[in-house]
């Protein structure tokens, strides 16, 4: 699914991914973990296409070169981002931002745009799958949503919009128990042998509810190590500071 | 007009040249200028002394020079007043020769092939399909005892009902622009609806325009007599190419008892180029009379293209309980500059009016919102609602917001609210992530900081304003 070879990122002459190699095969959910500053953020946002980097290395995904793939072509392709901080957009209705984006996806791969009653059922469905009050998406588009209530709009959205490759961006951070459990259940639920994840992650919380097949401890633009989920438990014990 | 045809209406005589396929008046204004026009019109003398009133009044009035928008100085002496239809000698043949970026976004907008030929001028062989469409509206309209026509022609079948309305709004002494439309005005459209007939389609420019091509200078009345309603569209949804730099309408709309009028614009004029080369200066008068009691006048519009765009429809709330409401999109990209909004003027008791007011501004452009809120001693119990919002894209661009208020009575309430906020590039790159490409995220973020006011637009319009507000933003981010 993912092919990461010698990723070099950096931005403003500061070079944040040191040569960080990534291999992701369909089906499987990856975690990194990895202190403050160690380049999560940029990974995500490399991975993504965001602009403002100088990159080099190899970045494969489903055999196909990123490399100057724009932003909208990647999520085409199938990559989706929830962001760490999701975007504010006054004045646009959620389900319209929603359904927009759904028919652009599918646009792109040739199939037919939903009309809103299809689009609509979809939505009501997936909502209560997760057990999110769709309320929500009739707001304007993260304006005014709890912290919660925008990370939570975030898994919403992945679920429908179906991706091949999910990456999210410390959606856990500064969610209380029960926010976490829909989270892992929007994860949990989407798993299967096409569909492939990666879990950026501070804490090991997230992973006593989203088992990951690896662990990977990121520290300074590197990856240091990598395990199974044991790794992750052990890293909460001992701090990340062992490992340097 | 071109350079060589010039030099040959020179040469005559009379300064004026009229062979079988055009009919040009040379440059200047004069009276003779004046006279020319109202005859070419077949006017009536009352008609003629009307523009000769304007014409003498005009000699003694300046231009208006407290906008923001400052321009390089007009001189009126160089403009043409009146140019007729072009033959189709000097029209494009077809859609081949004209301008591709033009095509490119009239296929945007999808206006259909036959469509896009009259808005690019093209000469046009064949009948045009419209042309029956056109005399089938005419004749379910003339059915209802509805008369819409060019202004020139209601002149000479209608003159009672024009002598009584035109200028009874804005009068010729009202300010320079309009005087000089007074004076020089070559057509528009003329609207009177009958007492309690409701309108039974939206009346558009786009049926009239064959019969005669609107000039720069246009005039536009419209009456409509007690408890009757109609909705105007004006102005077409692609850009027009102009010669001419300066646009100077007038545009009058009379509500009698119970009646309602609701007029439409979308204006696309060309704006001039990245740099700020050429575009039209859209100087125009709009202003309402909510003459009778319980009458309501809205103005919705939606300003995109000119170089400079200035003008402030506006309601005179002279009948009791009466409403005025204008709603309004000004997008200024590249160089363009807009100072627009409206005047208010509460007369009657328990009038009401609201104001939305959207502004955009990218690129190096400029953005002002002016509107006048007038309630005067007697007009007790008025209220009054204003809402100015501006999105700036970029770090070059101006929004300026500038309320007056006047409150002469203390049983009305006036109320003002604006806001200013910005597009940035991680609302862009977050709309890019979730497949949209950087026009359609654009044109979402826009279309939904403007949405209470396409809501406003009639049906097949509100379509072709939401893909033109996004087109006139193209380009304009990273």
């Amino acid at each position: 699914m993912l092919e990461i070879k010698n990723l070099k990122a950096s931005i403003n002459n500061k070079t944040i991914l040191k040569g960080l190699s990534l291999s992701i095969k369909p089906g499987e959910l990856h975690a990194i973990m990895g202190p403050n500053g160690s380049g999560k953020s940029t990974l995500a946002n490399v991975l993504s296409g965001k602009d403002g980097y100088k990159i080099s290395g190899e970045l494969n995904f489903k055999g196909e070169n990123l490399k100057d793939v724009p932003v909208e072509k990647r999520a085409q392709k199938g990559i989706f981002l929830a962001f760490q901080y999701p975007l504010e957009i006054p004045g646009v209705n959620t389900n319209n931002f929603l359904k927009t984006s759904l028919n652009s996806l599918r646009k792109s791969k040739g199939e037919k745009e939903l009309d809103s009653l299809a689009f609509l059922k979809l939505v009501k469905e997936k909502s209560s799958e997760l057990g999110i009050d769709e309320k929500i998406l009739s707001r304007q588009l993260n304006v005014g949503f709890s912290g919660g209530e925008k990370k939570k709009n975030e898994i919403l959205q992945m679920k429908i919009l179906d991706p091949n490759l999910s990456i999210l961006d410390e959606t856990d951070s500064g969610l209380d128990i029960d926010a976490l459990k829909i989270i892992a259940k929007g994860v949990n639920s989407s798993r299967n042998s096409k569909k492939s994840f990666l879990v950026i992650t501070h804490y090991q919380r997230l992973l006593d509810y989203i088992k990951p097949d690896f662990v990977h401890v990121l520290s300074d633009g590197k990856i240091v190590k990598t395990g199974c989920g044991e790794l992750a438990e052990e890293l909460e014990k001992t701090g990340y500071k062992k490992l340097n | 007009m071109k350079q060589q045809e010039l030099e040959k209406a020179k040469e005559y005589k009379y300064g004026f040249t009229t062979d079988i396929e055009s009919i040009k008046a040379p440059r200047g204004l004069n009276e003779d200028i004046i006279k020319f026009i109202s005859e070419i019109k077949k006017e009536p003398k009352w008609m003629l002394d009307w523009r000769l009133k304007a014409f003498s009044r005009l000699k003694n009035i300046k231009e208006p020079n407290w906008q923001k928008p400052k321009y390089p100085k007009i001189n009126y002496q160089d403009l043409y007043y009146y140019s007729a239809p072009k033959s189709s000698n000097e029209k494009p043949k077809s859609l081949d020769d004209v301008d591709p970026k033009l095509i490119e976004t009239y296929k945007k907008l999808g206006i259909p092939l036959k469509e896009q030929e009259k808005l690019a001028g093209v000469a046009v062989d064949a009948v045009f399909d419209s042309v029956s469409v056109a005399t089938t509206f005419k004749d379910k309209l003339t059915e209802k005892g509805i008369i819409f026509c060019p202004i020139s022609e209601a002149i000479q079948k209608h003159p009672e009902l024009v002598k009584k309305y035109l200028g009874s709004v804005i009068p010729i002494t009202d300010h320079y622009f309009a005087t000089l439309n007074s004076a020089v005005f070559t057509d528009g459209s003329f609207v009177y609806i009958p007492k309690n007939v409701r309108c039974p389609m939206e009346l558009s420019t786009y049926f009239r325009i064959n019969a005669s091509e609107t000039g720069q200078f246009e005039r536009t009345l419209i009456i409509a007599d007690e408890g009757s309603y109609v909705s105007y569209l004006e102005g077409c949804t692609a850009p027009m190419r102009d010669e001419n730099q300066l646009h100077a309408a007038n545009v009058e709309l009379i509500a009698l008892d119970n009646a309602e009028i609701k007029y439409s614009t979308v204006q696309n004029w060309y704006p001039g180029d990245e740099n700020g080369k050429g575009g039209i200066y859209n100087f125009v008068t709009k202003r309402g009379a909510c003459r009778g009691k319980n009458s309501k006048i809205s103005w919705t519009q939606v300003e995109t293209g000119s170089a400079i765009t200035w003008k402030y429809p506006s309601c005179i709330l002279q009948g009791d309980n009466s409403v005025g409401e204008f709603y309004s999109i000004a997008i200024t990209n590249n160089h363009q500059k807009a100072d627009t909004g409206t005047k208010m003027i509460h007369l009657g008791k328990n009038t009401k009016s609201k104001i939305i007011s959207k502004g955009i501004s990218a690129g190096r452009a400029d953005n002002t919102y002016r509107g006048l809120v007038d309630i005067n001693k007697k007009a007790l119990n008025s209220r009054n609602y204003t809402q100015c919002d501006s999105l700036l894209m970029g770090n070059k661009c101006g929004a300026h917001t500038i309320p007056y208020i006047k409150n002469k009575n203390s049983s009305s309430i006036v109320e003002h609210e604006a806001t200013t906020s910005k597009i940035n590039e991680e609302q862009l790159y977050y709309c890019n992530q979730r497949g949209l490409n950087q026009e359609e995220a654009v044109g979402l973020i826009v279309n939904g900081f403007c949405k209470e006011v396409l809501q406003q637009l009639p049906m097949e319009f509100a379509v072709e304003a939401q893909k033109l507000v996004g087109i006139s933003l193209e380009g304009s981010v990273g």
